[in-house]
C-alpha cells in the first residue's frame, strides 16, 4: 500500500513538473480534446477507481478476518473483561474471579476475546502489537479479539483522549506460554 | 442595456466620504487610469466622486458602520491572520513540549488547553473565516457586481466572528480554556468530568462564530445565484464561483448539526438535560455523530475554496482556459455531495456494525475520484498551455506535492483494518496536516501573492518570497513526514509527554525542529508581504494577464468596484475584452447612474444570468455592529450563568434585528423613490422576486438541517441508544398530543391565510385591509404558539430525568421559538403596510415572510409525527 502510494505520488508530481517545464507544443483543438479526455478519464477516473477496488478487495476480507466471530469449531475463546477508568485499567477474569489493575495476562498462541467497557469517560483499548483499537464507551460493551503469537511483554495504552493523565494510562500486557499461563492462574487462586 | 453611453444629469459636488480607505495603499481613483472623457461620456473623475459619495467608507469610529464587501472581506482576512498566528504559536508550544521525552514545560492541564485551542482556533477561527473572507472580497468583483446582496449580513457575520473569537481566546489567558479536545467528546466534556466553564467557552464561543459562518454561507450562495453580470449564465461563471457556491451550500447544511450538538451539550451542562448521559437514557455516541456530521464536510469546506484558488490561478499561469471545465464543475459538486456520507470514518473504532463500516469505507475512498479529476485537469491544463513561472506557481506546486501525499494516506486510512491500527495516533495527525496545510494553506498563500496587487496596488519581491516558500515547505515535510513514522511506531495523539526508549524520541525531535523551520518560513512570508506595502513596485493593470473581472477594477479597488457594470459574453471576460476596465470606469456599462443616491447592482436570473431587476442595497449602518455586540453580551452572560442578563441582552438583539428589517422596502432609509432609468427594470423591492426570497430559502435550509439533526437524535436514541428508557405516564400520548395536533391545524389555517394575503398583494389585488389582514394572520400564529405551549405543559416532562423528556422539550421549544418569530415579523408586516413601506407597489416582503410560515407548518406536522405518531408505531408508549 505504501509502495503504491509512493509511486502514485512521485508519478503525479513528476507529471506536474514535466508539464510545467516542457516546451509548449502547439496542438490543434481536436488533439487537445483527445489529450484532455485521456488525462481526465485515465487519471481522474480509472486510476483512483482501480486503486479503490483493489484496496477494498483486500481490505474488506482482511477486516472480516479480524472480527470476533464465533469460531467454526472448538471451544469459545477465553474471555477477559476490561473496564476503563480515569486513568487506569480494571481487568476481570470472569472464569476465575481474578481482578487486576493495569496488568493483563493472557495465554500466547490462542485467540482471546476482550470485552471492554468504561466506568467514566470514553477510553480506547489498544495494544499496538496485538490488534487494532476499540473504544470503551460508557453505557456500551465492545468486543475485540486479540492473539499474541509469542510469549512476552507488550505495551498497551489508552488511545482516546480521556483527561489530563491520558498519557500515563498504560497497560502492561504479559503473554504466557499456555503452561505458564495455567501456572499463573493457579498462583492467582483461580 | 449595457455599453450604451447615456447622458445622465450629475449631482453637483460630492457629499462627505473618502476613497477606498482600507488596504494600506493610496486610494487610486479610476481617474488615474481611465482615458479622458470623449464625446458624450461623463468625466470619469467626476463619476468617481459621485459614486464615492454614495458608496464611500467613513473613517474613524464610524468605520464600524461599514458594510461594504471589500472592507468586510479584508477585515475577515486580517482577523483570520491574527488568529492564525495565535494558533501557530500554540503549535510551537506543543512541539516544544514534545521535542524531548519527559518534557514538562507545560502541566498536563495547560497542555490539554493548548492542544484543544490549537485545533479549535485553526479550524473555526482561521481556516473557515479566512476562506470566507477571501470569497466575500473577491466574488462580487469576479461576478461583475458592486457588492454582495446582503451587505449588513456580511457585517454582522464579521463582528460575530471577531467577538466570538476573542471570547474563545480570552479563556486561554484566564486559564479556563476548553480542554477536552477540539472534538469535545462527551462525557469528558460534560459537567461531571469538566465541571469548570472550560467546555462552555467552546460551546458558546464556537456557536457564536458559526453564526458568522452560516450567514456568510447564505450571503455568498445567494449572491452567486442572483447578482452576476448580465449574460453570465451558470456555464460562464468563473470556476471559483462554482467552488464557493458548493462551499457555501455545504456550510449551510453542514454547520447546523454542530450548532445543534453544541446547544444540546450546553443544555446538558447548564440545565442537566441528559442527551449524552448513558445513565439517564442518553448516548455519548450521539455527540460523535452530530460532531462528525459537521466535522467531515468541514474538511471539504476548507479544501474546496482552496482548490478554487488553484483552478483560478493555474489557467492564468498556463495561459489557457482550464481543461475540462464541465468535468471540474461536476467533480466539485460531487465532492460536496459525497462529503456528507463520510462522517462515520472518524468513528471506526467506536464499535459500529461491520456493514456500515464497509459502506463508509468505500464512500470515503470514492471521494478520491472527484479529487483526482481536478488534479489531472490541472496537470492537463499545464500540459496544453504555455506555462509561465511566478511565485504563486511555486506555492501551487508545493500544494500539489503535499496535498496528493495527504490524499493518498487518506485513502489508506479509509481502509478499516488499517484505521483500527493507526486511528488516534500521530499518523492521523500527520495525515490531517498534509491535507489541511497542503490543501488549504499552500493555495491560500499562492492566492495571497496573486491578489496582493489587489490589496495594495503593488507587487511583492520574488526573492524573499522564494525563501519563505522553501522554509515552509522544507520545515513542513521535516515535521510531518517524520510524524507518519512516529504514528506507525504507536505513539498516540494528545499525549502531553512520553517515556524515553519507546523509539519515539528521535522522530519527535526532528518533527519539532521541522516545526520551527516552518514557523521561520511563515515569518519570512509575513515580512515579505509587510515590506511590499512599502517597497513593492506599483502594479500595472491586470498584472498577471488574468481572465476574471476582479482585475477590471482599480488597484486597489474602490468600494463600488465598477462605475458601470459589465455585460459578459464568455468565460474569460478580460481575455475577450482586455480594455473592459477602462470602458467601465468611463461609465459605458450598465447602471452608471448615482444621482438617486442608492447603492445598486443587477439582480440576474440564477441560470441564464439575464437581468431581472435592480437590487438596491442598504448603506452604512451601525446596526450589525450593535447586534453583534449585544450577542456578545448574551454569550458572556451565559458563560457567567447570569441568565437574567442574557435574556435582557437577547431582547435587545431581537430589537436591533427588527429595526434592521424595518429599514427595507419603501422605508426612507432604503428606497422611498422607486423610479428607475427608462429601459431599466424595477427595483427588487417593487417586484415579487428579490434576493431575499433566496436568502430566506437558504436560511430555512440551514434551519431545517438543524431541525433534521434534532429529529435524527430522537430517532437515533429510540433505535440504537443503549440505555434509552421511556418514562411511565406523561409524554406526548393523550392530551399533550391532541394539543399539538390542534396547534398544527390552527397553524395550517393561518399559514394559508398568510400565503393568500402575500400572493394577492403581489398580484396587485389587495388584500383590502392589508394591515388588518396581516394582524389577523399573526393572531393565528399566536394561537398556535399558545397551543404548543399548552402541549408542553400537558406533557408533564421531567427534563433532567430522562433523555426522552429532554428531547421532547427541545423539539417543542424549537417550535415555540419559530412560531414566536413568525408571529412577530408578521405583526411587523401589518405595521409596515400601515406606514406604506409595504403595499401594492412594494409587495415583496410578505412573500419572504410567507416562506417562514410554510417552514413552520412543516416543522409542526413533522414534530407531531415524530413525537406522537412514531412512538406507538415503534412499540413504545
Amino acid at each position: 500500500m505504501l509502495t503504491v502510494g509512493t509511486i502514485v505520488l512521485i508519478g503525479v508530481v513528476a507529471l506536474w513538473l514535466h508539464a510545467l517545464r516542457r516546451p509548449s507544443a502547439m496542438v490543434g483543438p481536436v488533439e487537445a480534446k483527445r489529450i484532455t479526455l485521456l488525462w481526465l478519464v485515465g487519471g481522474g477516473l480509472l486510476l483512483p477507481g482501480f486503486a479503490i477496488i483493489a484496496l477494498l478487495a483486500f481490505g474488506i476480507p482482511a477486516g472480516h478476518r479480524m472480527l470476533p466471530l464465533p469460531p467454526a469449531s472448538g471451544e469459545a475463546p477465553l474471555r477477559i473483561e476490561v473496564i476503563g477508568h480515569q486513568w487506569w485499567w480494571e481487568v476481570h477474569y470472569p472464569d476465575t474471579g481474578v481482578v487486576l489493575a493495569d496488568e493483563l495476562h493472557l495465554p500466547a498462541g490462542q485467540p482471546v476475546d476482550v470485552v471492554v467497557r468504561s466506568a467514566d469517560v470514553i477510553h480506547s483499548f489498544w495494544i499496538p502489537r496485538l490488534a487494532g483499537k476499540i473504544d470503551m464507551v460508557p453505557g456500551r460493551s465492545n468486543l475485540i479479539r486479540l492473539q499474541a503469537d509469542e510469549a512476552g511483554e507488550y505495551r498497551g495504552q489508552c488511545a482516546e483522549y480521556c483527561g489530563v493523565s491520558h498519557a500515563f494510562m498504560v497497560l502492561r500486557v504479559v503473554a504466557h506460554e499456555p503452561a505458564a499461563y495455567a501456572a499463573w492462574q493457579q498462583e492467582r487462586g483461580g | 442595456m449595457s455599453g450604451d453611453a447615456r447622458d445622465w444629469p450629475l449631482p453637483r459636488g460630492g457629499r462627505e466620504g473618502e476613497g477606498a480607505g482600507e488596504g494600506g495603499g493610496a486610494g487610486t481613483g479610476p481617474a488615474d487610469k481611465a482615458p479622458q472623457s470623449s464625446g458624450g461620456d461623463p468625466d470619469p473623475a467626476r463619476l468617481h466622486e459621485d459614486f464615492n459619495a454614495v458608496w464611500g467608507n467613513p473613517r474613524g469610529w464610524r468605520a464600524v458602520t461599514i458594510v461594504n464587501h471589500t472592507a468586510i472581506g479584508l477585515r475577515f482576512m486580517l482577523t483570520g491572520l491574527g488568529f492564525f498566528l495565535f494558533g501557530g504559536l500554540l503549535a510551537m508550544l506543543i512541539r516544544t513540549q514534545l521535542a524531548l521525552p519527559g518534557h514538562t514545560i507545560m502541566t498536563p492541564e495547560v497542555y490539554a488547553q493548548v492542544f484543544t485551542m490549537h485545533g479549535t482556533v485553526m479550524m473555526f477561527l482561521f481556516a473557515v473565516p479566512m476562506m470566507e473572507g477571501l470569497a466575500v472580497y473577491l466574488l462580487p468583483k469576479m461576478l461583475g457586481a458592486r457588492d454582495l446582496v446582503f451587505p449588513r449580513l456580511s457585517a454582522l457575520g464579521y463582528w460575530c466572528y471577531l467577538f466570538g473569537g476573542l471570547i474563545l481566546c480570552a479563556s486561554l489567558f484566564l486559564g479556563i480554556a476548553p480542554d477536552a479536545g477540539w472534538f469535545m467528546y462527551t462525557p469528558l466534556a460534560s459537567a461531571t468530568y469538566t465541571p469548570g466553564p472550560n467546555s462552555d467557552f467552546w460551546l458558546i464561543g464556537v456557536t457564536f462564530v458559526e453564526i458568522s459562518a452560516v450567514s456568510a454561507g447564505v450571503e455568498l450562495a445567494v449572491s452567486i445565484l442572483r447578482a452576476r453580470a448580465p449574460g453570465m449564465a451558470l456555464d460562464k461563471m468563473p470556476l471559483y464561483a462554482w467552488y464557493i457556491l458548493t462551499m457555501a451550500m455545504m456550510i449551510v447544511i453542514g454547520f447546523p448539526p454542530l450548532i445543534l450538538g453544541s446547544i444540546l451539550l450546553e443544555l446538558e451542562r447548564a440545565a442537566g438535560m441528559p442527551f449524552f448521559d448513558p445513565t439517564r437514557g442518553g448516548d455519548p455516541i450521539l455527540w460523535q455523530h452530530l460532531f462528525w456530521l459537521f466535522g467531515h464536510p468541514e474538511v471539504y469546506i476548507i479544501f474546496l475554496p482552496a482548490a478554487g484558488i488553484v483552478s483560478t490561478l493555474l489557467p492564468v499561469f498556463a495561459r489557457r482556459p482550464v481543461v475540462g471545465y464541465a468535468w471540474v464543475v461536476v467533480a466539485v459538486l460531487t465532492t460536496g455531495f459525497i462529503s456528507f456520507g463520510l462522517w462515520v470514518h472518524h468513528m471506526f473504532a467506536v464499535g459500529i456494525p461491520m456493514l456500515a463500516q464497509a459502506f463508509f469505507s468505500a464512500a470515503s475512498m470514492l471521494v478520491a475520484i472527484p479529487t483526482a479529476i481536478q488534479v489531472f485537469s490541472w496537470i492537463a491544463t499545464l500540459w496544453l498551455g504555455r506555462p509561465v513561472f511566478h511565485l504563486p506557481m511555486l506555492w501551487l506546486t508545493g500544494f500539489l506535492v503535499i496535498f496528493v501525499a495527504g490524499g493518498l494516506t487518506g485513502v489508506m486510512l479509509a481502509l478499516v483494518p488499517f484505521d483500527w491500527q493507526v486511528h488516534d495516533t500521530h499518523f492521523v495527525v500527520a495525515h490531517m496536516h498534509y491535507v489541511l496545510v497542503g490543501g488549504m494553506f499552500f493555495p491560500l498563500i499562492a492566492g495571497l501573492y496573486y491578489w496582493l496587487p489587489h490589496f495594495s496596488g503593488r507587487m511583492a519581491s520574488p526573492a524573499l518570497g522564494r525563501w519563505g516558500f522553501w522554509l515552509v515547505f522544507g520545515g513542513f515535510n521535516l515535521n510531518f513526514l517524520v510524524m507518519h513514522w512516529t504514528g506507525l511506531l504507536g505513539m498516540p495523539r494528545r499525549v502531553n509527554t512520553y517515556e524515553a526508549g519507546l523509539g519515539w524520541d528521535l522522530p519527535n525531535l526532528i518533527s519539532s525542529i521541522g516545526g520551527f523551520v516552518m514557523a521561520a518560513g511563515v515569518v519570512t512570508v509575513l515580512a515579505d508581504i509587510l515590506l511590499h506595502f512599502r517597497f513593492g513596485r506599483p502594479a500595472p493593470d491586470n498584472p498577471w494577464q488574468a481572465d476574471t473581472l476582479e482585475w477590471a477594477t482599480a488597484l486597489p479597488p474602490n468600494p463600488y468596484n465598477f462605475i458601470s457594470l459589465p455585460r459578459v459574453e464568455g468565460r474569460h471576460p478580460l481575455w475577450d475584452q482586455p480594455g473592459i476596465g477602462r470602458e467601465l470606469a468611463a461609465g459605458r456599462g450598465g447602471l452608471a447612474v448615482i444621482d438617486h443616491g442608492r447603492r445598486e447592482t443587477w439582480g440576474t436570473d440564477p441560470a441564464s444570468g439575464e437581468v431581472r431587476e435592480i437590487i438596491h442595497l442598504p448603506g452604512n449602518t451601525a446596526l450589525p455592529f450593535l447586534a453583534a455586540l449585544a450577542l456578545a453580551v448574551v454569550c458572556i452572560a451565559l458563560l457567567a450563568k447570569a441568565y437574567g442578563v442574557a435574556l435582557a441582552a437577547a431582547v435587545v438583539v431581537a430589537g436591533l434585528l427588527l429595526r434592521w428589517s424595518w429599514e427595507n422596502g419603501a422605508h426612507p432609509a432604503a428606497a422611498p423613490d422607486a423610479r428607475t432609468a427608462p429601459g431599466d427594470p424595477p427595483l427588487h423591492s417593487r417586484t415579487a422576486d428579490g434576493p431575499g426570497l433566496w436568502g430566506m430559502a437558504l436560511t430555512l435550509l440551514a434551519d431545517g438541517a438543524l431541525y433534521l439533526a434534532l429529529l435524527f437524535g430522537w430517532f437515533y436514541l429510540w433505535t440504537v441508544g443503549p440505555t434509552w428508557e421511556v418514562p411511565e405516564g406523561g409524554g406526548m400520548a393523550g392530551r399533550a398530543g391532541r394539543l399539538l395536533l390542534a396547534a398544527a391545524v390552527a397553524h395550517t389555517l393561518a399559514q394559508f391565510a398568510m400565503q393568500r394575503c402575500a400572493r394577492r398583494m403581489a398580484q396587485g389585488r389587495g388584500p383590502k385591509h392589508g394591515a388588518a389582514a396581516f394582524a389577523a394572520v399573526a393572531a393565528g400564529g399566536a394561537l398556535a404558539l399558545g397551543l404548543v405551549y399548552a402541549a408542553l405543559r400537558a406533557a408533564g416532562l421531567v427534563v433532567t430525568a430522562t433523555a426522552h423528556d429532554a428531547v421532547i422539550a427541545v423539539v417543542l421549544g424549537y417550535s415555540l421559538v419559530h412560531l414566536g418569530m413568525a408571529t412577530v415579523v408578521t405583526l411587523l408586516q401589518a405595521l409596515r403596510v400601515r406606514r406604506g413601506y409595504v403595499g401594492l407597489e412594494a409587495p415583496y416582503e410578505p412573500l419572504v415572510v410567507a416562506r417562514l410560515w410554510h417552514y413552520n407548518g412543516g416543522v409542526l406536522w413533522s414534530s407531531y409525527a415524530a413525537l406522537v405518531l412514531f412512538p406507538p408505531a415503534w412499540g413504545g408508549i
